[in-house]
Protein backbone atom coordinates (compact mmCIF):
# COMPACT_ATOMS: atom_id res chain seq x y z
CA UNK A 1 0.00 0.00 0.00
CA UNK A 2 0.99 3.37 -0.50
CA UNK A 3 1.97 5.67 1.56
CA UNK A 4 0.35 9.10 2.00
CA UNK A 5 3.37 10.57 3.83
CA UNK A 6 5.84 9.46 1.11
CA UNK A 7 8.34 11.85 -0.85
CA UNK A 8 9.43 9.56 -3.14
CA UNK A 9 7.38 6.83 -4.87
CA UNK A 10 8.71 4.41 -7.32
CA UNK A 11 6.74 2.08 -8.69
CA UNK A 12 7.88 -0.99 -11.27
CA UNK A 13 10.85 0.99 -12.53
CA UNK A 14 11.77 -0.88 -15.65
CA UNK A 15 15.40 0.93 -17.51
CA UNK A 16 17.32 -0.29 -20.26
CA UNK A 17 20.43 0.50 -21.70
CA UNK A 18 20.16 -0.66 -25.29
CA UNK A 19 19.63 -5.06 -24.69
CA UNK A 20 21.07 -4.40 -20.04
CA UNK A 21 18.14 -4.54 -18.02
CA UNK A 22 19.81 -1.70 -15.78
CA UNK A 23 16.49 -1.36 -13.30
CA UNK A 24 13.68 -4.39 -13.55
CA UNK A 25 10.51 -3.84 -12.25
CA UNK A 26 12.24 -1.58 -9.40
CA UNK A 27 9.34 -0.13 -6.39
CA UNK A 28 10.32 1.43 -3.42
CA UNK A 29 9.14 4.62 -1.51
CA UNK A 30 10.88 7.26 1.01
CA UNK A 31 9.01 8.37 3.75
CA UNK A 32 8.84 12.16 4.20
CA UNK A 33 11.35 13.64 6.66
CA UNK A 34 13.37 10.12 6.94
CA UNK A 35 16.52 9.01 5.74
CA UNK A 36 16.14 6.41 3.17
CA UNK A 37 19.17 4.31 2.38
CA UNK A 38 19.96 2.44 -0.37
CA UNK A 39 22.50 -0.05 -0.81
CA UNK A 40 23.45 -2.71 -3.39
CA UNK A 41 26.97 -3.53 -5.01
CA UNK A 42 28.58 -2.04 -7.93
CA UNK A 43 25.98 -1.79 -10.58
CA UNK A 44 22.99 -2.84 -8.95
CA UNK A 45 21.28 0.30 -10.07
CA UNK A 46 21.79 2.47 -7.40
CA UNK A 47 22.73 5.55 -9.54
CA UNK A 48 20.39 5.21 -12.49
CA UNK A 49 17.40 5.04 -9.78
CA UNK A 50 18.21 8.37 -8.58
CA UNK A 51 18.57 9.93 -12.46
CA UNK A 52 15.09 8.31 -12.71
CA UNK A 53 13.92 10.02 -9.68
CA UNK A 54 15.73 13.12 -11.02
CA UNK A 55 14.17 13.03 -14.26
CA UNK A 56 17.76 12.69 -15.79
CA UNK A 57 16.68 9.20 -17.52
CA UNK A 58 13.70 8.59 -18.48
CA UNK A 59 12.27 4.87 -17.87
CA UNK A 60 11.23 2.62 -20.52
CA UNK A 61 8.35 1.84 -17.51
CA UNK A 62 6.85 2.10 -14.41
CA UNK A 63 6.17 5.29 -12.40
CA UNK A 64 8.16 7.93 -10.18
CA UNK A 65 6.73 10.32 -8.31
CA UNK A 66 8.94 13.10 -6.39
CA UNK A 67 7.05 15.19 -3.36
CA UNK A 68 3.81 14.51 -5.39
CA UNK A 69 4.41 15.37 -8.11
CA UNK A 70 5.70 14.27 -11.05
CA UNK A 71 9.93 14.28 -12.05
CA UNK A 72 9.66 16.85 -14.78
CA UNK A 73 6.99 18.91 -12.88
CA UNK A 74 8.01 22.25 -12.49
CA UNK A 75 6.47 22.48 -9.34
CA UNK A 76 9.77 20.88 -8.10
CA UNK A 77 12.32 23.78 -8.50
CA UNK A 78 14.29 23.98 -6.24
CA UNK A 79 12.34 21.34 -4.11
CA UNK A 80 15.48 19.06 -4.68
CA UNK A 81 18.96 19.17 -3.84
CA UNK A 82 21.30 16.50 -5.83
CA UNK A 83 25.07 14.89 -4.62
CA UNK A 84 25.73 13.16 -7.86
CA UNK A 85 28.41 10.90 -7.37
CA UNK A 86 31.05 12.43 -10.09
CA UNK A 87 32.43 15.69 -9.29
CA UNK A 88 29.06 17.60 -9.98
CA UNK A 89 31.81 21.09 -10.63
CA UNK A 90 33.83 22.46 -12.78
CA UNK A 91 37.47 21.46 -12.01
CA UNK A 92 39.15 24.78 -12.52
CA UNK A 93 36.36 26.72 -10.57
CA UNK A 94 37.28 27.62 -6.74
CA UNK A 95 34.94 26.41 -3.61
CA UNK A 96 33.61 29.51 -2.79
CA UNK A 97 32.88 30.67 -6.40
CA UNK A 98 30.81 27.65 -7.08
CA UNK A 99 29.22 27.79 -3.85
CA UNK A 100 28.37 31.32 -4.36
CA UNK A 101 26.79 30.85 -7.85
CA UNK A 102 25.27 27.64 -6.88
CA UNK A 103 23.52 29.70 -4.19
CA UNK A 104 22.20 32.86 -6.51
CA UNK A 105 20.17 30.00 -8.34
CA UNK A 106 17.69 30.22 -4.92
CA UNK A 107 16.01 33.01 -3.14
CA UNK A 108 16.43 31.66 0.11
CA UNK A 109 20.04 30.06 0.02
CA UNK A 110 22.37 28.73 3.17
CA UNK A 111 25.09 31.92 3.62
CA UNK A 112 27.58 30.42 2.03
CA UNK A 113 30.78 31.61 4.48
CA UNK A 114 28.71 29.62 7.57
CA UNK A 115 27.97 26.50 5.26
CA UNK A 116 31.38 26.53 4.14
CA UNK A 117 33.12 26.95 7.66
CA UNK A 118 30.36 24.07 8.93
CA UNK A 119 31.72 21.72 6.46
CA UNK A 120 35.09 22.36 7.30
CA UNK A 121 35.95 23.86 3.92
CA UNK A 122 37.42 27.24 5.32
CA UNK A 123 41.38 26.29 4.61
CA UNK A 124 40.13 25.46 0.68
CA UNK A 125 37.64 28.18 -0.37
CA UNK A 126 40.01 29.52 -2.47
CA UNK A 127 41.20 26.48 -4.22
CA UNK A 128 40.25 25.33 -7.55
CA UNK A 129 38.30 22.17 -7.48
CA UNK A 130 40.79 19.88 -8.84
CA UNK A 131 42.91 20.69 -6.15
CA UNK A 132 41.25 19.59 -3.57
CA UNK A 133 41.43 15.91 -1.72
CA UNK A 134 38.69 13.10 -2.62
CA UNK A 135 37.40 13.91 1.18
CA UNK A 136 37.40 18.11 0.81
CA UNK A 137 35.77 17.82 -3.17
CA UNK A 138 32.85 15.11 -2.07
CA UNK A 139 32.30 18.05 0.89
CA UNK A 140 32.13 20.88 -1.58
CA UNK A 141 29.66 18.71 -3.65
CA UNK A 142 27.45 18.18 -0.27
CA UNK A 143 27.79 21.39 0.63
CA UNK A 144 26.26 22.31 -2.99
CA UNK A 145 23.12 19.82 -2.63
CA UNK A 146 22.50 21.54 0.18
CA UNK A 147 23.09 24.85 -0.20
CA UNK A 148 19.20 26.09 -1.83
CA UNK A 149 17.79 24.66 1.62
CA UNK A 150 16.12 21.75 -0.33
CA UNK A 151 13.32 19.36 0.91
CA UNK A 152 14.56 16.18 -0.33
CA UNK A 153 18.52 15.62 -0.97
CA UNK A 154 18.85 12.95 -3.25
CA UNK A 155 22.70 11.56 -1.91
CA UNK A 156 25.10 9.14 -3.89
CA UNK A 157 28.03 7.61 -2.06
CA UNK A 158 28.14 10.82 0.04
CA UNK A 159 31.00 10.00 2.13
CA UNK A 160 32.96 7.83 -0.35
CA UNK A 161 36.78 8.87 -0.01
CA UNK A 162 36.39 10.65 2.88
CA UNK A 163 38.23 10.08 6.57
CA UNK A 164 36.71 8.82 9.67
CA UNK A 165 36.70 12.31 10.75
CA UNK A 166 34.67 13.84 7.56
CA UNK A 167 32.72 10.85 7.90
CA UNK A 168 31.23 11.50 11.18
CA UNK A 169 31.01 15.26 10.56
CA UNK A 170 28.88 14.40 7.80
CA UNK A 171 26.94 11.56 9.75
CA UNK A 172 26.26 14.87 12.40
CA UNK A 173 25.14 16.68 9.30
CA UNK A 174 22.93 14.19 8.00
CA UNK A 175 20.95 13.62 11.11
CA UNK A 176 20.54 17.58 11.71
CA UNK A 177 18.92 17.72 8.32
CA UNK A 178 16.59 15.11 9.33
CA UNK A 179 16.06 16.94 12.74
CA UNK A 180 15.35 20.17 10.80
CA UNK A 181 12.95 18.30 8.34
CA UNK A 182 14.95 17.85 5.28
CA UNK A 183 14.17 14.36 3.55
CA UNK A 184 17.02 12.02 2.76
CA UNK A 185 17.33 8.96 0.03
CA UNK A 186 21.14 7.91 -0.15
CA UNK A 187 22.75 4.97 -1.77
CA UNK A 188 26.03 3.50 -0.25
CA UNK A 189 27.91 0.29 0.31
CA UNK A 190 29.29 1.25 3.67
CA UNK A 191 26.78 -1.19 6.15
CA UNK A 192 27.74 1.06 8.72
CA UNK A 193 26.33 4.16 7.34
CA UNK A 194 23.21 2.36 6.72
CA UNK A 195 23.21 0.96 10.47
CA UNK A 196 24.22 4.73 11.79
CA UNK A 197 21.87 6.49 10.07
CA UNK A 198 19.03 4.92 8.11
CA UNK A 199 15.42 4.85 9.26
CA UNK A 200 14.65 2.55 6.46
CA UNK A 201 16.93 0.36 4.16
CA UNK A 202 16.17 -1.06 1.30
CA UNK A 203 18.71 -3.57 -0.73
CA UNK A 204 18.85 -3.82 -4.63
CA UNK A 205 20.71 -6.60 -6.45
CA UNK A 206 20.04 -6.80 -10.48
CA UNK A 207 17.46 -3.83 -10.46
CA UNK A 208 14.76 -4.89 -8.03
CA UNK A 209 14.60 -4.39 -4.30
CA UNK A 210 15.52 -8.16 -2.71
CA UNK A 211 14.73 -7.22 0.95
CA UNK A 212 13.94 -4.29 2.92
CA UNK A 213 12.82 -2.89 6.16
CA UNK A 214 14.35 -0.67 9.38
CA UNK A 215 17.99 -1.84 10.24
CA UNK A 216 16.32 -3.82 13.28
CA UNK A 217 14.16 -5.42 11.40
CA UNK A 218 16.44 -6.61 8.77
CA UNK A 219 18.72 -7.97 11.49
CA UNK A 220 16.51 -9.39 14.02
CA UNK A 221 17.73 -13.01 13.27
CA UNK A 222 20.58 -12.34 14.87
CA UNK A 223 22.90 -11.53 11.52
CA UNK A 224 24.80 -8.27 11.16
CA UNK A 225 23.27 -5.85 8.32
CA UNK A 226 26.32 -7.14 5.94
CA UNK A 227 25.43 -10.90 6.45
CA UNK A 228 22.14 -9.70 5.17
CA UNK A 229 23.56 -7.80 2.23
CA UNK A 230 25.30 -10.85 1.40
CA UNK A 231 22.54 -13.08 1.54
CA UNK A 232 20.37 -10.77 -0.46
CA UNK A 233 23.10 -9.95 -3.42
CA UNK A 234 24.83 -11.74 -5.86
CA UNK A 235 28.71 -10.92 -6.18
CA UNK A 236 29.66 -9.15 -9.71
CA UNK A 237 32.04 -7.27 -11.60
CA UNK A 238 31.23 -3.66 -11.95
CA UNK A 239 29.25 -2.25 -14.52
CA UNK B 1 31.35 28.17 14.51
CA UNK B 2 28.22 30.12 12.88
CA UNK B 3 25.23 28.29 13.17
CA UNK B 4 23.40 27.20 10.10
CA UNK B 5 19.54 27.44 9.50
CA UNK B 6 18.78 24.05 8.04
CA UNK B 7 15.09 23.59 8.10
CA UNK B 8 13.93 23.65 4.17
CA UNK B 9 13.02 26.78 2.48
CA UNK B 10 13.25 26.11 -1.14
CA UNK B 11 12.95 28.92 -3.80
CA UNK B 12 13.89 29.61 -7.04
CA UNK B 13 15.56 33.01 -8.11
CA UNK B 14 13.81 34.88 -10.57
CA UNK B 15 14.93 33.39 -13.71
CA UNK B 16 16.47 35.82 -15.75
CA UNK B 17 19.49 36.38 -12.77
CA UNK B 18 19.54 32.21 -13.10
CA UNK B 19 20.42 33.04 -16.81
CA UNK B 20 22.91 35.70 -15.99
CA UNK B 21 24.51 33.99 -12.94
CA UNK B 22 25.25 31.37 -15.34
CA UNK B 23 26.31 32.91 -18.74
CA UNK B 24 28.82 35.12 -16.28
CA UNK B 25 30.27 32.10 -14.34
CA UNK B 26 30.55 30.06 -17.70
CA UNK B 27 31.95 32.86 -19.60
CA UNK B 28 34.19 33.56 -16.44
CA UNK B 29 35.52 29.98 -16.82
CA UNK B 30 36.30 30.05 -20.28
CA UNK B 31 38.53 33.21 -19.84
CA UNK B 32 40.28 31.62 -17.52
CA UNK B 33 41.41 28.33 -19.33
CA UNK B 34 44.49 29.20 -21.17
CA UNK B 35 43.66 26.60 -24.26
CA UNK B 36 40.56 28.30 -24.67
CA UNK B 37 42.12 31.96 -25.02
CA UNK B 38 44.55 29.91 -27.59
CA UNK B 39 41.39 28.60 -29.91
CA UNK B 40 39.62 31.96 -29.34
CA UNK B 41 42.14 34.59 -29.80
CA UNK B 42 45.81 33.24 -30.29
CA UNK B 43 45.64 30.95 -33.06
CA UNK B 44 43.16 33.50 -35.32
CA UNK B 45 45.46 36.45 -34.40
CA UNK B 46 48.63 34.88 -35.07
CA UNK B 47 47.09 33.49 -38.55
CA UNK B 48 46.05 37.06 -39.10
CA UNK B 49 49.52 38.88 -38.80
CA UNK B 50 51.15 35.52 -40.38
CA UNK B 51 48.96 36.03 -43.52
CA UNK B 52 49.46 40.08 -43.34
CA UNK B 53 53.24 40.08 -43.03
CA UNK B 54 54.27 36.78 -44.78
CA UNK B 55 51.62 36.94 -47.22
CA UNK B 56 52.82 33.57 -48.54
CA UNK B 57 49.78 31.28 -49.97
CA UNK B 58 46.59 33.68 -50.06
CA UNK B 59 47.67 36.53 -52.14
CA UNK B 60 50.72 38.44 -53.53
CA UNK B 61 49.60 41.67 -52.10
CA UNK B 62 49.43 42.24 -48.25
CA UNK B 63 46.44 44.42 -48.67
CA UNK B 64 44.64 42.08 -50.75
CA UNK B 65 45.26 39.33 -47.96
CA UNK B 66 43.69 40.80 -45.41
CA UNK B 67 40.50 41.77 -47.59
CA UNK B 68 39.97 38.00 -47.22
CA UNK B 69 41.91 37.29 -44.25
CA UNK B 70 39.94 40.23 -42.42
CA UNK B 71 36.48 38.17 -42.68
CA UNK B 72 38.14 34.60 -42.67
CA UNK B 73 39.41 35.14 -39.25
CA UNK B 74 36.13 36.44 -37.86
CA UNK B 75 34.28 33.16 -39.61
CA UNK B 76 37.75 30.68 -37.52
CA UNK B 77 36.77 32.70 -34.50
CA UNK B 78 32.96 31.95 -34.52
CA UNK B 79 34.14 28.12 -35.58
CA UNK B 80 36.81 27.93 -32.89
CA UNK B 81 33.98 29.00 -30.12
CA UNK B 82 31.07 28.11 -31.17
CA UNK B 83 32.45 24.38 -32.37
CA UNK B 84 35.51 23.27 -30.65
CA UNK B 85 35.66 24.76 -27.45
CA UNK B 86 31.55 23.89 -27.26
CA UNK B 87 31.97 20.47 -27.45
CA UNK B 88 35.29 20.29 -25.40
CA UNK B 89 33.42 22.15 -22.40
CA UNK B 90 30.23 20.32 -22.47
CA UNK B 91 32.25 17.00 -23.08
CA UNK B 92 34.01 17.20 -19.61
CA UNK B 93 30.54 18.90 -18.19
CA UNK B 94 28.95 16.02 -18.39
CA UNK B 95 31.58 13.93 -17.37
CA UNK B 96 32.37 15.85 -14.43
CA UNK B 97 28.80 15.57 -13.77
CA UNK B 98 28.06 19.24 -13.69
CA UNK B 99 25.05 19.06 -16.32
CA UNK B 100 23.84 16.40 -13.43
CA UNK B 101 23.71 18.43 -11.03
CA UNK B 102 22.46 21.70 -12.63
CA UNK B 103 19.97 20.05 -14.50
CA UNK B 104 17.94 19.61 -10.88
CA UNK B 105 18.49 23.16 -9.41
CA UNK B 106 15.99 25.83 -10.27
CA UNK B 107 18.43 26.52 -13.57
CA UNK B 108 17.36 23.24 -15.31
CA UNK B 109 17.75 22.42 -18.56
CA UNK B 110 16.52 24.98 -20.56
CA UNK B 111 17.87 27.79 -18.54
CA UNK B 112 21.00 26.39 -18.64
CA UNK B 113 21.08 25.98 -22.19
CA UNK B 114 19.97 29.99 -22.29
CA UNK B 115 23.09 30.41 -19.77
CA UNK B 116 25.60 28.53 -22.41
CA UNK B 117 24.25 30.67 -24.86
CA UNK B 118 24.50 34.45 -23.08
CA UNK B 119 28.57 32.70 -22.12
CA UNK B 120 28.77 32.25 -25.89
CA UNK B 121 27.56 35.37 -27.00
CA UNK B 122 29.97 37.27 -24.33
CA UNK B 123 32.70 35.37 -25.36
CA UNK B 124 32.10 35.90 -29.20
CA UNK B 125 31.79 39.19 -29.02
CA UNK B 126 35.07 39.98 -27.40
CA UNK B 127 36.75 37.71 -29.98
CA UNK B 128 35.27 39.94 -33.00
CA UNK B 129 36.05 43.42 -31.19
CA UNK B 130 39.49 42.44 -30.62
CA UNK B 131 39.64 41.07 -34.42
CA UNK B 132 38.22 43.01 -35.95
CA UNK B 133 40.25 46.15 -34.20
CA UNK B 134 43.39 44.03 -34.72
CA UNK B 135 42.44 43.54 -38.51
CA UNK B 136 41.57 47.36 -38.92
CA UNK B 137 44.98 47.97 -37.53
CA UNK B 138 46.46 46.26 -39.53
CA UNK B 139 45.13 47.81 -42.82
CA UNK B 140 41.76 45.70 -43.29
CA UNK B 141 39.48 48.41 -45.08
CA UNK B 142 35.86 46.70 -45.51
CA UNK B 143 33.50 47.45 -47.45
CA UNK B 144 30.21 46.71 -46.13
CA UNK B 145 26.60 48.15 -47.05
CA UNK B 146 23.53 47.98 -44.94
CA UNK B 147 22.45 45.05 -46.56
CA UNK B 148 25.44 43.02 -46.50
CA UNK B 149 26.43 43.71 -42.65
CA UNK B 150 23.02 42.75 -41.91
CA UNK B 151 23.09 39.35 -44.00
CA UNK B 152 26.60 38.86 -42.27
CA UNK B 153 24.93 39.11 -39.04
CA UNK B 154 22.40 36.60 -40.04
CA UNK B 155 25.27 34.37 -40.93
CA UNK B 156 27.24 34.46 -38.14
CA UNK B 157 24.34 33.64 -35.94
CA UNK B 158 23.01 30.84 -38.05
CA UNK B 159 26.76 29.43 -38.53
CA UNK B 160 26.54 29.69 -34.03
CA UNK B 161 23.42 27.88 -33.98
CA UNK B 162 24.49 25.32 -36.33
CA UNK B 163 28.20 24.60 -35.06
CA UNK B 164 27.08 24.69 -31.45
CA UNK B 165 24.40 22.08 -32.24
CA UNK B 166 27.38 19.67 -34.00
CA UNK B 167 29.45 20.21 -30.83
CA UNK B 168 26.61 19.52 -28.14
CA UNK B 169 25.68 16.29 -30.50
CA UNK B 170 29.56 15.34 -30.18
CA UNK B 171 29.94 16.20 -26.22
CA UNK B 172 26.46 14.34 -26.17
CA UNK B 173 27.12 11.30 -27.21
CA UNK B 174 31.34 10.58 -26.97
CA UNK B 175 33.46 10.11 -24.32
CA UNK B 176 34.95 13.58 -22.83
CA UNK B 177 38.57 12.29 -24.05
CA UNK B 178 37.42 11.51 -27.33
CA UNK B 179 35.60 14.56 -27.71
CA UNK B 180 38.89 16.69 -26.76
CA UNK B 181 40.69 14.89 -29.53
CA UNK B 182 38.06 14.59 -32.18
CA UNK B 183 36.99 18.37 -31.98
CA UNK B 184 40.33 19.65 -32.72
CA UNK B 185 40.98 17.19 -35.54
CA UNK B 186 37.56 18.38 -36.94
CA UNK B 187 38.84 22.54 -35.74
CA UNK B 188 41.89 22.05 -37.83
CA UNK B 189 40.41 20.19 -40.67
CA UNK B 190 38.01 22.08 -41.26
CA UNK B 191 40.01 25.48 -40.97
CA UNK B 192 42.47 24.11 -43.43
CA UNK B 193 39.54 22.14 -45.55
CA UNK B 194 36.50 23.68 -45.15
CA UNK B 195 36.28 26.72 -47.21
CA UNK B 196 36.75 28.63 -43.54
CA UNK B 197 39.92 30.62 -44.22
CA UNK B 198 40.56 29.48 -47.68
CA UNK B 199 38.15 30.84 -50.79
CA UNK B 200 36.49 28.53 -52.41
CA UNK B 201 37.59 29.09 -55.42
CA UNK B 202 41.11 28.20 -54.66
CA UNK B 203 40.55 24.61 -54.40
CA UNK B 204 40.25 22.11 -56.75
CA UNK B 205 37.41 22.14 -59.10
CA UNK B 206 36.35 18.31 -58.02
CA UNK B 207 36.02 19.08 -54.64
CA UNK B 208 34.12 22.69 -54.82
CA UNK B 209 30.90 21.46 -54.81
CA UNK B 210 31.37 19.63 -52.00
CA UNK B 211 33.45 22.19 -49.53
CA UNK B 212 30.54 24.71 -50.65
CA UNK B 213 27.96 22.13 -49.15
CA UNK B 214 29.86 22.91 -45.73
CA UNK B 215 28.55 24.66 -43.58
CA UNK B 216 32.47 26.21 -42.47
CA UNK B 217 32.56 27.25 -46.05
CA UNK B 218 29.15 28.78 -46.28
CA UNK B 219 30.57 31.26 -43.05
CA UNK B 220 33.69 31.93 -44.67
CA UNK B 221 31.98 32.70 -48.11
CA UNK B 222 29.10 34.75 -46.87
CA UNK B 223 31.60 36.92 -44.31
CA UNK B 224 34.05 37.22 -47.45
CA UNK B 225 31.02 38.33 -49.76
CA UNK B 226 29.73 40.59 -47.25
CA UNK B 227 32.62 42.36 -46.28
CA UNK B 228 33.07 43.12 -49.66
CA UNK B 229 29.39 44.47 -49.93
CA UNK B 230 28.34 41.80 -51.89
CA UNK B 231 24.91 39.57 -51.01
CA UNK B 232 25.28 35.89 -51.24
CA UNK B 233 21.99 33.97 -50.88
CA UNK B 234 23.67 30.40 -51.03
CA UNK B 235 25.70 30.52 -47.43
CA UNK B 236 22.28 31.00 -45.96
CA UNK B 237 20.56 28.38 -47.28
CA UNK B 238 23.18 25.63 -46.83
CA UNK B 239 23.39 27.11 -43.36
CA UNK B 240 19.73 26.28 -42.61
CA UNK B 241 19.35 23.07 -43.67
CA UNK B 242 22.92 22.09 -41.97
CA UNK B 243 20.93 23.50 -38.83
CA UNK B 244 17.54 21.64 -38.92
CA UNK B 245 19.58 18.11 -39.10
CA UNK B 246 21.74 19.83 -36.32
CA UNK B 247 19.37 20.09 -34.57
CA UNK B 248 17.28 17.42 -34.92
CA UNK B 249 20.20 15.34 -34.27
CA UNK B 250 21.48 16.95 -31.31
CA UNK B 251 17.77 16.85 -29.78
CA UNK B 252 17.55 13.64 -30.43
CA UNK B 253 21.18 12.67 -29.39
CA UNK B 254 22.48 14.45 -26.38
CA UNK B 255 22.44 13.03 -22.99
CA UNK B 256 23.10 14.77 -19.88
CA UNK B 257 24.98 12.42 -18.04
CA UNK B 258 28.21 10.05 -18.60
Amino acid sequence: MPSPDSAVRVADLVVRFGHRIVLDGLSLEAETGALTAVLGPNGAGKTTLIRCCTDLIRPASGTVAVLGSSVDSPQLSGRIGLMPQSAGSWSGIKTIELLRYLAGLYANPLPVPALIERLGLSDCAKTPYRRLSGGQQQAVNLAGALVGRPELVFLDEPTAGMDPHARRATWLLLRELRANGVTMLLTTHAMDEAEALADQVFIVDHGKVTISGTVRQLTKSGGTLETVFLNHTSARAAS
Amino acid sequence: MTALDLSPAPAPAPAAKRIVRHGLIEARLLIRNSEELLLALVIPLAILVAGRFADAAISNSPIASLDLLGPSVLALAVWSSAFTSTAITTAFERRYGVLERLATTPLGRPGLLAGKALALIMIMLGQLVILTAAALGLGWRPEFTVLSALLAVLIVILATATFVCLALLLAGRLRAESVLGLANLIYVILLVGGGLIIPVARYPAALRPVIEALPTAALGEGLRAAAHGQVLGWPVLVLLAWLVAAGLAAWKGFRWTS
